[in-house]
């Protein structure tokens, strides 16, 4: 890939939406334990809840900072880099970002202050609600982004204006129920949860085999343990739906994941195992599982799932009727309407117009599609296929990590059942080992889902290559320059400040707070039996 | 869905047009006072104690109020896509600028305090001015270069085509608009000083913020001048079609020496908002030097959402002038999403800005009063 403004410009969304995406897993998943720890606070008055709030409350503290610091980037990024792409969908994809705006980061972001400076200025129960507001603002936040992020996957209730040139909403209820944007939040949510869980986990591990904070440590692998349990089964089950959407909207996708170069009966196997070779069209040394595959895409025995090969040849099929629409729609603007142009234009608009995008794929070759060759056509319907071998790869490492993330969270959950959390140091080494883990499989599942939706921007009707602004190559390089050296540095300085923030641990926090809290013991504390511990 | 006919698309437009100034001065007033009082870090607090009061006046709300930004940037993209389209992509450099400003912002807030090494606090301070003082310039410089007009045009399937540079953006008439907005952004940063500490911080705050005001009042007067002056401005030649198609291809326009002022002549009402920005400096004056910070404080806030919306009163109804290519010029009329997705943004937005309001409202209630000095000496981690 040589570096032209494309390039550039999708290399420095996918660095900014990264880093961006080792800060947000974390915050969705500590925000909701934080507010967990509190309600236990306030229900059983006991202060070592408390004091696990404030110091679990440190460290997201020092996350969400970077998680905002790097979402205003992403936020712009659009207008700046995109900007053929934000005329293009703005009229649908802008509504979402807004309200996310409005409704969720809004109440995350004023409360998170209160969080941080309210302990003495609000009542137990206020405190609690401004914890929760954060909580629930954060995840309201992943939903409508993931509304907007569901419609570029699955454009759906919007059409093309001639008149505008951009595709307008027609049905905003299609756009917040879009099956694929609640799929997807789910699954992000909860893949969060078992990030912010197992950081929980491993952290506190290292306390126990320190012998350090043993009380706050194992509380706090209690919730870890259960929370990430759940979330972790959630993540499997909504990953599922999402393997079954795509089969519905993105065959392109799943089939990329799968190396499935040609279509096989149904129902299909599932390659386990395979080296993808995009140029030979096929996957060497591959190992199948047979009937897992069509289980899986289709729920059924009976439903064939088309391979890549046939893709690429329906693939032609709609560029070839997309620039019959282009063919239209220039008639349509020279006109100056929908009204002016004889009826056989505008049938051949109105039934090609979904296919219009298609056409689009023409424009890395040629300037206008109607002048395409017959050769540039079918590299064209070519390049609809993804970068198969790191689709395959990375959608195995983000499974395997999930399943062995189960096996983890369940490990400690009986663990804990069974009071013997400190019992095996071995399991201890392990969950502080495991802490990367989840931001692996999380980066890995973004490439899956995003890389795999390439050459689209918007699936199936605006390429990525069309959709950038035209900016030089230069001021390309000085920004993305710009952005790693200062994300760089800071992930650096945050990751340090991290590791100091634990390795003091919460002492200086505790000590103050027992003293202060037996000065006026709540009547539930006083009424709880001493021994009873968690 | 036929709910949205209720409210015709052309009032619709100019609803949002309304909508958009009501967010960039809700930006302007809430976050206008924390950056104000990054910018007077260094001169209004000298010891390490000072600094930390200052930064922890600030340091429960800035995060809240930065999102007026956040949401100001994302109701564009939904309202007005072509003018976020246009406006991001060809400020690209100095967006990148203020960018870098945001992402330490909230780091160096967090982060300052965290290891109690002199260089380290030293580093984070210079950050915490810096990252104050460049999106308050850089937001006055591009209000700058759009009265002037902005050098891009559209290509027949409305791709954009830009043609200037960065350094032509920091031109003087442009820098003169950036330092308004500095000088205001102090100003309001003072009163709130004023407002949340006590002994020597307050008192600087009163020195610098009076200054402020007074090089505000100046500067906003020159750039008037200047406009009224030298400033061409422009105007729509063809008849406005209110309620067409949002393509801004479609209409005629010439560049008009004074139409910049014609909106004040033609409504003489719309003069209340440079009055306000002029009254509301002075207030803010007046009450800074009084000691009563409440009243510089609202005095501020009326000074500047009259700036921003005598900016909006000169110009309407273009949002963003074209220089090399006029009739592209971005308007009230043609630049605006579809009837629906204004309809529904509306009712969106209709329904959770007084919900903002009101828990905006309660947070600062909560947190009225001066800054703790003891919680600070605390060390209890939470305080920055």
């Amino acid at each position: 890939m040589d570096l032209d403004i494309v390039a550039l410009s999708r290399l420095q969304f996918a660095v900014t939406a990264l880093y961006h995406f080792l800060f947000v897993p974390l915050t969705l998943g500590l925000s909701i334990i934080l507010a967990v720890m509190e309600t236990v606070y306030v229900m059983t008055g006991r202060v070592i809840w408390r004091d696990m709030t404030k110091f679990w409350g440190v460290l997201f503290g020092i996350n969400f900072a970077m998680g905002v610091a790097t979402g205003v980037v992403m936020e712009f990024q659009f207008g700046m880099n995109w900007s053929y792409y934000s005329h293009y969908v703005g009229d649908i994809f802008g509504a979402p970002l807004a309200i996310e705006g409005l409704m969720a980061f809004f109440m995350e972001a004023t409360f998170v202050g209160l969080f941080f400076f309210g302990w003495d200025k609000l009542s137990k129960v206020g405190h609690l609600v401004a914890t929760w507001a954060v909580a629930i603002g954060s995840n309201f936040s992943a939903l409508w982004i993931l509304i907007a992020n569901g419609w570029m996957q699955n454009p759906v209730g919007a059409a093309f204006n001639p008149q505008t040139m951009r595709m307008e909403v027609t049905d905003f209820f299609a756009v917040l129920t879009n099956p694929v944007a609640q799929a997807k939040f789910v699954h992000t949510v909860s893949a969060g949860y078992v990030c912010a869980a197992v950081f929980v986990l491993g952290v506190s591990a290292w306390y126990v085999l320190k012998g350090r904070h043993l009380e706050l440590a194992k509380r706090s692998m209690t919730v870890a343990a259960s929370f990430g349990l759940a979330a972790s089964l959630s993540v499997v089950v909504l990953g599922d739906e999402s393997g079954y959407l795509s089969t519905e909207h993105q065959k392109m996708k799943l089939a990329a994941i799968e190396a499935m170069w040609e279509t096989h009966p149904a129902p299909a196997a599932f390659t386990a195992f395979g080296f993808p070779d995009q140029e030979a069209r096929e996957t060497h040394y591959a190992i199948h599982i047979p009937a897992v595959m069509g289980l899986i895409g289709t729920r059924s025995l009976d439903t064939v799932i088309p391979g890549i090969d046939e893709l690429v040849k329906r693939a032609e099929v709609r560029i070839r009727e997309g620039i019959k629409a282009y063919d239209a729609l220039q008639q349509i603007r020279a006109a100056g309407s929908t009204q002016a142009v004889p009826q056989g234009v505008r049938d051949a608009f109105e039934n090609g117009g979904t296919d219009m995008g298609y056409a689009l794929l023409l424009k890395r070759y040629v300037d206008d599609p109607r002048n395409a060759t017959p050769e540039q056509i079918a590299k064209a319907a070519w390049d609809t296929v993804p970068q198969v071998a790191p689709l395959f790869w990375l959608f195995r490492i983000m499974v395997g990590i999930g399943m062995l993330l189960i096996v983890l969270t369940a490990t400690f959950f009986v663990l804990s059942a069974r009071r013997r959390l400190d019992r095996h140091r071995w399991l201890l080494r392990a969950a502080v080992l495991a802490i990367p883990l989840p931001w692996i499989a999380i980066e890995s599942g973004w490439l899956v889902a995003e890389f795999g939706r390439q050459p689209w921007v918007i699936e199936g009707v605006l390429p990525t290559a069309v959709a950038v602004s035209n900016l030089g190559v230069k001021t390309l390089l000085i920004t993305l320059g710009g952005f790693i050296a200062i994300y760089t540095t800071l992930f650096i300085i945050e990751m340090k400040l991290l590791l100091k923030v634990i390795r003091k641990g919460p002492e200086a926090e505790h000590a103050p707070d027992v003293g202060e809290a037996r000065s006026h013991v709540p009547p539930v504390r006083a009424m709880a039996a001493p021994g009873s511990s968690s | 869905m036929i709910l949205h006919q209720l409210i015709d698309y052309d009032t619709l437009r100019i609803i949002w047009w309304a909508l958009i100034g009501v967010l960039l001065v809700g930006f302007a007033v809430t976050d206008g006072f924390d950056l104000g009082s990054g910018i007077l870090l260094p001169f209004a607090a000298r010891t390490d104690l000072e600094r930390r009061l200052v930064i922890n006046s600030v340091g429960p709300v800035w995060e809240g109020n930065q999102v007026w930004l956040i949401v100001g940037g994302g109701s564009i993209f939904a309202a007005w896509p072509q003018l976020y389209a246009v406006s991001f992509s060809g400020f690209y450099l100095a967006m990148f600028v203020i960018l870098t400003a945001l992402i330490l912002r909230p780091v160096a807030f967090k982060f300052r305090s965290k290891r109690g090494e002199p260089a380290w606090r030293a580093r984070w301070d210079a950050v915490l001015f810096f990252s104050g003082l460049v999106p308050a310039l850089i937001f006055g410089v591009a209000v700058g270069n759009v009265l002037q007009g902005v050098p891009f045009r559209f290509a027949t399937d409305m791709h954009i085509h830009y043609d200037g540079s960065f350094f032509a953006q920091l031109n003087p008439f442009a820098l003169l608009c950036g330092l308004v907005s500095v000088a205001m952004m102090v100003t309001h940063g003072a009163a709130w000083l004023q407002l949340k500490t006590a002994g020597p911080v307050a008192e600087r705050a009163r020195l610098y913020g009076s200054v402020a005001a007074v090089a505000g009042i100046v500067l906003y007067a020159l750039a008037g001048v200047w406009m009224a002056s030298a400033i061409g401005g422009y105007r729509i030649t063809s008849a406005a079609q209110m309620t067409g198609p949002s393509n801004p291809l479609l209409k005629t326009v010439e560049l008009h020496a004074g139409a910049w002022l014609a909106n004040y002549a033609a409504h003489p009402w719309t003069m209340a908002a440079p009055a306000a920005g002029f009254a509301g400096l002075l207030g803010a004056l007046a009450g800074l030097l009084l000691r009563r910070p409440v009243l510089a404080l609202l005095a501020a806030a009326l000074g500047i959402a009259g700036i921003i919306l005598s900016v909006g009163a000169s110009m309407f109804p273009f949002i963003l002038p074209s220089s090399i290519d006029p009739r592209a010029s971005l308007t009230v009329w043609d630049a605006s999403s579809s009837h629906l997705t204004l309809f529904i943004m509306l009712v969106v937005t209709g329904f959770f800005i007084p919900i903002i309001v009101a828990y905006t409202t309660w947070v600062y209630h909560v947190l009225w009063g001066k800054v703790d000095e003891e919680a600070i000496r605390e060390e209890s981690g939470h305080a920055y």
